[in-house]
């Protein structure tokens, strides 16, 4: 049996302990807002942030984050207004919006880590996020408003 | 007008309501008989009359033009409108139900937009693909609306016993100016659902200087929200009591089969509870499962845990050769001979053999796979006769028909519920991984979802066709060009629907090939035979990107040849403002519009040209290692010109500092979502020219994921990108705006590379070919 902590909730599995994160969030969790894009780590859609950190779920295993606080989306802030959700919204960052959870967790460690960063910073950290809509403009974009205040 | 409590209840509600399906054909024969109906430009106050037709009718099922299917009044006064097309990233399903509520009068904050399932009898036409929903649909919205409010009014004047012209519905409220009264749509439901539905013939449409959401571009889509904080429901988010989890080995050659298996590691994998063979169809089969392995598990991750210890010999079949390299070869040798002619004016045999110069350009352009972000997924439940199918489907009206088939039950007997697409790019209007849903969940007795790893969508999917595209052009002493043949080489989309397909089929041919614009004495298109050796699918602009590609390359290869500005040649091989006629052409598609309609106007298609070189600064100097590229297309009955700015270093690095296009689109309803999906192409047109190439050897695909399909990232991001939208004539109908913008990006960027390097690339990807 292993214990992990979600959102600040425990929660039980006594499956396969190598059972990637993201299909027991998904799947056998419920929580549907991380998605699968890649399975490789690839592509960013998976994104979910442990301790403070942005992970990809599709390569993490259930027991890797034994012991850790795992946030999903839908604990990444009570009534879904953290900065950068909210900056999002502000300038109409999505077209189909399946890699946007995955962007804004990214984008969520990111500033979480670096307060204020430069464009620069902003589009090298989100680099491992792909957006096929091609929203890449908005994001930036949003990040940075995200970081100066919504 | 439907009166209910509960908007979930609208699905079914035909079971008590008679609904009238006013035929698409009975509809146009109406606008013809009144004389037509008010569009304006909807930035413009016009009470002018302009009637337009255009291809909805031609469509299966056509369209339907009927408030009580499309709108529902709650005695809360909260509206719901049925979006009947599938978003997936366009903004579709805010944009329809949104001119609903601008011509009902309507507030937008108490509309509440309800998914349509598929049932194209009952709300039209649905394949949401071609680019065609607002230009199918603005109309028949703005109808739906005014039949709307027309009903509210009529009920109102009933119960105040005044004529109907005294009162006016403002803001989700009728008002009758002259005694002050005034009542919301809520408190009225009830009554005007007893009203009869107004005629087509006699709506009075709203003058677009009253427009308060139509072409202003303030109302965000109505998912912002729940994509923003992880509720909004895409295909894999469905979960059903009970439900199985799957995973499919497929054939890795198309047409290929499984010849024997084993499935016991497989069976071994924890939380793995079935391996069973899975049904495919011969090739080509349309949009038939391809058949294979299913691992059925707990969860998804077992799901694919187990198929990875699948042990599967294959029978790779008649594509087990298919060879990329080798398979170029006889494209371009195809090329350099004659093929059949599918338009002639002039002589371009007598015009190539008396040119002072000719110049030969053969482009090549190689599969492409769509990866959409969301992968294909589909849940279904099937029980006893009756199916019901959740996932992101581009056609629920063919997604129905085809379950219904190949289950061999009514059609009635089968749901198709429309979940949220993530993405679509044409992938997902072929509805095999939802047939393969209700197959397994036949099978089972459990609803069952099915889920396409990323490696299953490059390697199974319905690729881009690979093409070669071969140009000769005749020039004067003068520079004038006189002599214009196009060959096109590429396997059809027609062969996933037919064996031995060897041409092009009229909706390939008119994309780019033989609707040229250019005013030129001498011109022949050719279609040399190619056959397929994988399933061929559209792929977002279709056959517009290789042909824009190797057209607009052309263009300033004799810009080159003449020493001209690139810009100053385009413009004059455009030519003359006038309407091109193209009486050579059989079977000329036009984007299933009528050419009185959507004819091609070389003056807009000028017009993008000029204003693109006028706001994205056309001859402004750049730093050393800096180029600019312009391209410009018509496609999907919208124009459109791009300008790139690339920077190449000395190590052959590419960056694009600046994008800017210029659209033409007619008369608009979301200017900010045109902007969304003009900045969006950059990216995909960026992509497929940088990095894409789907590639066979032995038959199979030899990518799988983003490391070796790579799409573009932030860090290569074109670093800004300017969208102009060209004010439409008052008269101008809605146009295409989806899959304009990627045909002339990548054009536009291999000139820009030519500029800043002197390479001209002529094959794709550019891969390492900058590379030193």
């Amino acid at each position: 049996m292993i214990t992990l902590k979600i959102n600040g909730q425990q929660k039980n599995w006594d499956g396969d302990p190598d059972l990637p994160l993201l299909w027991f969030l998904r799947d056998e969790a419920g929580l549907t807002g991380t998605k699968y894009g890649c399975g490789q780590a690839l592509c960013g859609a998976c994104t979910v942030i442990v301790d403070k950190q942005a992970v990809r779920s599709c390569i993490t295993s259930v027991s890797d984050v034994v012991g850790r606080e795992v946030t999903t989306i839908e604990g990444l802030h009570p009534t879904g207004d953290h900065a950068v959700q909210k900056a999002w919204r502000q300038l109409n960052v999505p077209q189909c919006g399946f890699c946007q959870v995955g962007q804004i967790m990214q984008a969520a460690a990111l500033l979480t880590e670096n307060p204020k960063p430069t464009h620069d910073q902003i589009r090298e950290a989100m680099a491992g996020n792909i957006c096929r809509c091609g929203c890449y403009q908005r994001i930036e974009n949003a990040v940075h408003l995200a970081s100066t205040g919504v | 007008m439907n009166i209910i409590t509960n908007p979930r209840k609208l699905r079914g509600f035909e079971r008590y309501v008679k609904v009238d399906n006013v035929s698409r054909r009975s509809i146009l024969k109406g606008l013809g008989l009144a004389g037509g109906f008010v569009l304006a430009a909807p930035v413009m106050s016009r009470p002018a009359l302009a009637a337009y037709k255009t291809g909805a009718g031609e469509m299966p099922h056509g369209t339907v033009v009927d408030p009580r299917v499309f709108v529902a009044i709650a005695p809360d006064g909260i509206v719901t409108i049925v979006a009947h097309r599938a978003e997936m990233g366009t903004g579709v399903r805010t944009s329809l139900p949104m001119i609903v509520a601008e011509e009902m009068e309507a507030d937008w904050s108490r509309v509440r937009v309800q998914q349509a399932h598929g049932d194209e009898v009952k709300f039209g036409n649905q394949d949401t693909d071609g680019s065609r929903s607002t230009r199918h649909y603005l109309m028949p919205m703005r109808q739906i609306g005014a039949s709307a409010r027309t009903m509210l009014e009529t009920a109102a004047a009933k119960r105040w016993g005044v004529p109907a012209t005294e009162v006016k519905a403002v803001n989700h409220e009728v008002v009758h100016s002259a005694s002050g009264r005034r009542i919301g749509f809520g408190d009225l439901a009830a009554d005007a659902a007893k009203e009869s539905v107004p005629s087509v013939e006699g709506l009075r449409l709203k003058d677009p200087k009253d427009f308060r959401y139509l072409g202003k571009g303030q109302i965000s889509m109505v998912d912002l929200r729940d994509i923003t904080v992880g509720t909004a429901r895409y295909g894999a988010d469905v979960r059903l009591p009970g439900m199985k989890y799957a995973v499919i080995a497929r054939p890795p050659v198309t047409g290929g089969k499984v010849a024997s298996f084993d499935g016991a590691a497989a069976m071994k994998v924890s939380g793995v509870e079935k391996v069973m063979e899975v049904k495919g169809w011969p090739w080509p089969s349309k949009f038939q499962p391809l058949g294979g392995v299913a691992v059925i598990a707990r969860n998804t991750g077992a799901a694919i845990k187990g198929r990875d210890a699948l042990k599967i010999v294959w029978d790779d079949g008649a594509n087990g050769k298919y060879e990329s390299v080798a398979y170029r070869a006889e494209l371009e040798a195809a090329a350099r001979k004659p093929g059949l002619v599918v338009r002639k004016e002039g002589d371009v045999e007598a015009a190539l053999k008396g040119a002072d110069k000719v110049i030969v350009g053969e482009y090549y352009l190689p599969h492409l796979a769509h990866v959409a972000m969301e992968p294909p997924v589909a849940v279904a439940d099937v029980k006893g006769d009756k199916a019901e199918i959740w996932g992101p489907v581009q056609s629920a009206g063919g997604t129905r028909e085809d379950v219904a088939k190949t289950l061999d039950i009514p059609q009635e007997n089968v749901t198709v519920n429309v979940t949220l697409l993530g993405g679509g790019f044409g992938r997902k209007s072929k509805c095999d991984y939802a047939i393969e849903a209700a197959l397994l969940s036949k099978e089972l007795g459990a609803p069952v979802k099915v889920q396409w790893t990323r490696e299953d969508d490059v390697r199974n999917g319905f690729l881009h066709t690979v093409s070669v595209e071969r140009i000769e052009a005749g020039l004067d002493k003068s520079g004038k060009v006189t002599a214009w043949r196009h060959r096109s080489v590429a396997p059809s989309i027609a062969s996933t629907f037919a064996a031995n397909t060897v041409h092009q089929a009229p909706f390939e041919l008119g994309m780019g090939l033989v609707d040229m614009p250019f005013e030129i004495a001498n011109v022949q298109c050719e279609n040399p035979e190619a056959a397929a050796h994988t399933r061929i699918g559209w792929f977002r602009s279709v056959s517009n990107i290789p042909r824009a590609f190797a057209v607009q390359s052309m263009v300033a290869e004799l810009a080159h040849a003449t020493k001209r500005d690139p810009k100053d040649m385009l413009l004059e091989l455009i030519g003359s403002p006038r309407i091109v006629k193209l009486d050579s052409v059989k079977d000329l598609w036009n984007y299933g519009e009528p050419y009185d309609s959507y004819p091609i106007d070389t003056a807009r298609l000028r017009k993008v040209v000029e204003l693109v070189a006028e706001k994205g600064g056309w001859g402004r100097s750049v730093p050393k290692g800096h180029g600019l590229g312009i391209a410009a297309h018509r496609s999907f009955v919208s124009y459109i010109a791009t300008i790139v700015e690339v920077a190449v270093d000395d190590k052959g690095k590419l960056t694009v500092p600046r994008v800017d296009t210029a659209i033409d689109c007619g008369t608009f309803v979301n200017p900010e979502r045109i902007q969304s999906q003009i900045e969006g192409t950059a990216i995909m047109g960026l992509s497929l020219a940088k990095h894409g190439a789907i590639t066979f050897k032995d038959g199979k695909v030899q990518q799988g994921n983003f490391d070796d399909f790579p799409v573009i990232r932030m860090d290569e991001a074109p670093a800004v990108t300017n969208v102009y939208i060209v004010p439409p004539g008052p008269d101008t109908p809605p146009s295409g705006v989806g899959e304009p913008g990627v045909p002339p990006f990548a054009p536009a960027l291999i000139n820009a590379i030519f500029a800043a390097t002197g390479k001209r690339i002529r094959a794709l990807p550019i891969g390492k070919q900058l590379e030193a």
